[in-house]
């Protein structure tokens, strides 16, 4: 067996013809396409939605369109929490793996607060959190959500905390507490922001599940460690008629955390794979745990939240809820997420070519650099804040960066060689001088021997090219 | 109930009164009911609502309804192959003890469908000459970096080491005055005397020179199941693999993020090795810097070769060190990202934790707090410590912190 057909464990098998066959087929070009088949790829592929075809939404064609919905509602549900523009989708997901398709709707992180925290501490994290952005390949990784964690048991004071962090912030917000009177007074505080209520349990689910219908809300159901619980939790809160479920296994940090690994798993695959709608739910994880556990210092705890964090967006947490704001903590934790849910069908690669920097002149330095996207826009920021004139060659190496494509060979002298040749470089400079990245100094004589130009080896690291240019690119030298 | 039945003049079904006492409501939807059905009442002054469709019967839960979670257990056709690393006296060579990987037959850690069969190892990073480290490796071993031999014994004796990765990067025909073969396998002669565990050899990535290093180490560490690290598709693949076979050694298949060569590289090293002395590595790359493409490539490897693909059932190996490569492991950074210190370990700790789930089975580290993370993490996903308490977490919503 290949690995072709270990695809068709998890993947919905839907091809373009079936959802054609749906659509009105009329090429009217409404949605955009060219015509409904090329609009019935799209579908497919997650790039639009059936409600983007308007003849659809007629009246004559309703069965359709609630076959085609049925047809395409993904394994777990999408549940989304908030309202307006602060609103956050999670869930669903298509697949279990994210090779099969990709993965929609990136886990969401909560950063915790409580309604016994003064002001300043409470306004100052919700701040830190939103204001934290960090710049990666092109785009802003964020946290997307408080929890307000009811440390008090007093409805008063969570309700006080809950209108402070709702003031002061349009983040989507998740209340924390398994007293629904507590819940119910927080709720009173934001009747229209339909935040999470976390969570109903054995003992709470009758109340929580009427709070959850009277302030239209999402609810999650906590069964620590219990699957049954969870599952009969689940069917019974359906029945009851709320639809919007989020699910809590329990995220045990150390002991037990084998367990927590293994419920997310089984929840996921009995959602995606065994068709088990009751388990078809977004998963919530709580890596804010870690911090119950009595150690030597705050960085340990913080240690390990950031680890379980990580493991936990690797398998299938839709939410995570953390207590740490160290930047330590959150940096890869967002950046783990990033990668995660990047879409594995698109290659994460720049136009090869030449691009100019500044105002070069015929004495400018050249450089190259490789055209994975990571590489070249950590290049090309370094060289931009630098202020450097200079020319940068985007040699194709298929994507993958420098030191990987030097080893696997698709980082030759030869395409070196040949991407001077194209660039037309040599028409723009007067010298025959060209600076490699250090990590492919290996090529450096072969390159030379290629392409007649002489080769200086770089930095190991973009960051130095400044300091580099410095030292070896003197004026009198050019 | 049975009042009310009396009243109505309606027999229900005794089951049916046992599920209806469980609901304190009753609507009733999709019911039609005809005009000469009913008799109606009307009082004086009250409007009367025509009959019509009514919602469907919608009963609300006062107790838990029962619904049993079954655990989705598969079978998979295919096995990982068990690879002994290092050899005993009682084995041909001289180590302390041997080290077995492989042998999945489920997912990683998919052990509610099959215990781990031998957990993942890792091996601490020794370079024979001195190289560039980030400032938070190199404060643990700034004492030995010109000493391969001490620096191993450190790793072991301190850190406490299952296996070492002795680098002969002084070999590399770059290096204003490389080391010859014969040097290069003096070194590790040393260093396999100065430790137990098993090794692995890393040679410089010049696919000659690497070739004529493993020549002289081979036949020096006879019968000691080295790791030969690496063997690629662009090497003399034959004589590579020849020697490796007649010495008892291990080879390290290296193919750069590709499953197609991964498949072609086994396939020729097929030839000449059996599954039992063949570990591949599919390339690593940092959290942030491709790691999506490393983790995806092991994870699709994985379920290929358990579900039969014989091409790619060979144990995993990662070169996790590569995490250091990302800037935001080891640069300065606006205070607000926290010291190096702590960033550049969590960043090899994340990037090795991300690779354990889709299945790598040795890892090649370098920091000591990161190794010591990810192999607690080891020892509670197979099992060694407690199980998860429902009490414990119970209330975590109310801990102080």
């Amino acid at each position: 067996m290949t690995e072709r057909e270990v695809k068709k464990i998890g993947v919905r098998e839907l091809s373009p013809i079936d959802v054609y066959m749906l659509l009105p087929k009329t090429n009217c070009k409404e949605c955009g396409e060219e015509n409904c088949m090329a609009f019935a790829t799209k579908v497919v592929n997650r790039e639009v939605v059936v409600m983007q075809c308007p003849p659809l939404l007629k009246k004559e064609y309703e069965k359709n369109y609630k076959q085609l919905s049925e047809m395409l509602k993904p394994a777990i549900r999408e549940v989304t929490i908030g309202t307006g523009d602060g609103a956050v989708a999670i869930g669903g997901k298509l697949v279990m793996y994210r090779h099969e398709f990709t993965y929609f709707n990136p886990t969401a992180i909560a950063i915790a607060v409580t309604d016994e925290m003064l002001d300043e501490e409470l306004l100052g994290r919700v701040k830190k959190t939103q204001e934290f952005t960090y710049e990666y390949i092109g785009t802003v990784l964020k946290l997307n959500m408080m929890a307000i964690r009811s440390t008090s048991n007093d409805p008063e004071k969570f309700r006080s905390a809950v209108k402070k962090v709702a003031e002061n912030t349009s983040l989507p917000l998740i209340l924390c507490s398994f007293n629904p009177i507590v819940v119910e007074r927080g709720l009173m505080a934001i009747p229209k922001r339909r935040p999470l209520i976390y969570a109903a349990t054995k003992d709470n689910w009758k109340e929580m599940a009427e709070l959850a219908l009277m302030y239209d809300c999402p609810l999650a159901v906590f069964a620590p460690n219990d699957l049954t619980l969870l599952r009969s939790l689940v069917k019974t809160l359906t029945e009851y008629g709320v639809e919007d479920l989020v699910l809590d296994p329990g995220t045990f940090p150390s002991e037990g955390l084998g367990d927590t690994i293994n419920n997310f798993t089984m929840i996921r695959r009995a959602g995606c794979n065994k068709g088990d709608e009751l388990v078809g739910y977004p998963l919530i994880a709580t890596p804010i745990v870690a911090w119950t556990e009595p150690t030597d210092a705050p960085e340990v705890n913080a240690w390990k939240e950031a680890y379980v964090a990580s493991m936990l967006i690797n398998r299938y947490a839709d939410i995570l809820i953390m207590h740490s704001t160290d930047g330590w903590v959150l940096l890869p934790t967002t950046v783990l997420r990033q990668n995660i849910y990047t879409d594995p069908r698109k290659p994460v690669a720049v136009e090869p070519g030449i691009r100019i920097f500044g105002k070069p002149d015929e004495n400018s330095p050249v450089m190259f650099t490789t055209n994975f996207a990571l590489t070249y826009y950590t290049v090309a920021s370094d060289i931009e804040s630098a202020g450097i004139d200079s020319y940068l060659l985007v040699v194709d190496s298929e994507g993958i960066a420098v030191d990987s494509a030097v080893a696997g060979r698709k980082l030759t002298a030869e395409t070196v060689a040949e991407a001077i040749k194209e660039s037309k470089v040599e028409e723009k400079v007067k010298h025959r001088r060209l600076i490699i990245p250090g990590k492919a100094a290996r090529l450096s004589g072969e390159i030379e021997e290629l392409s007649g130009w002489e080769v200086l080896v770089g930095p190991g690291d973009s960051s130095g090219i400044p300091k580099f240019l410095q030292e070896k690119w003197g004026p009198q030298k050019s | 109930m049975r009042e009310g039945e009396k009243k109505a003049g309606i027999k229900f079904d005794p089951e049916l009164l046992n599920i209806l006492t469980n609901f304190e409501e009753i609507e009733l939807e999709d019911v039609e009911i005809e005009f000469g059905d009913l008799e109606l009442w009307f009082q004086p002054g009250s409007v009367a609502a025509a009959p019509r469709v009514l919602a469907p019967l919608k009963v609300k839960p006062t107790t838990i309804l029962e619904a049993p979670f079954i655990p989705p257990i598969d079978t998979y056709p295919g096995q990982i192959a068990e690879v002994k690393l290092g050899a005993t006296k009682g084995e041909g060579g001289t180590r302390g003890k041997s080290i077995i990987i492989g042998g999945e037959k489920s997912p990683a850690f998919y052990t509610f469908e099959n215990p781990t069969s031998h957990p993942p190892v890792i091996s601490f990073d020794v370079f024979d000459s001195k190289v560039p480290l980030a400032k938070a490796v190199k404060m643990h071993v700034k004492d030995v970096l010109e000493d391969p031999v001490a620096w191993a014994k450190l790793s072991v004796d301190k850190f406490g080491a299952d296996m070492i990765t002795l680098h002969l990067v002084s070999i590399d025909p770059l290096n204003p005055t490389p080391s010859t073969p014969k040097e290069a396998a003096k070194t590790v002669e040393n260093v396999l005397q100065a430790v137990d565990v098993p090794l692995i050899i890393g040679g410089c990535g010049d696919p000659h020179k690497d070739l004529e290093v493993f020549e002289k180490v081979t036949e020096v560490a006879e019968g000691e199941r080295l790791l030969i690290s690496t063997v690629t598709l662009d090497m003399d693949i034959e004589r590579t693999a020849k020697i490796i076979k007649e010495h008892g050694h291990v080879a390290l298949a290296f193919t750069p993020m590709d499953l197609n060569q991964a498949r072609q590289l086994n396939r020729r090293l097929f030839e000449f090795l059996p599954k039992e002395q063949i570990v591949m590595d599919t390339t690593t790359a940092a959290l942030g810097y491709g790691l999506d493409y490393a983790f995806s490539i092991m994870e699709r490897a994985r379920l290929a070769g358990l579900m039969g693909d014989p091409e790619l059932q060979q144990p995993m190996s990662s070169g996790t060190t590569n995490a250091w490569a990302a800037r935001e492991a080891w640069q300065k950074m606006d205070p607000k990202w926290g010291p190096r210190e702590l960033r550049g370990p969590i960043w090899e700790t994340v990037t090795a934790l991300t690779l354990l789930l889709a299945g790598v089975d040795v890892f090649m580290m370098m920091h000591p707090a990161a190794v010591k993370t990810l192999k607690d993490v080891i020892k509670e996903l197979t099992g060694k410590r407690g199980r998860g308490e429902a009490g414990k977490i119970a209330t975590w919503i109310a801990t102080k912190i």
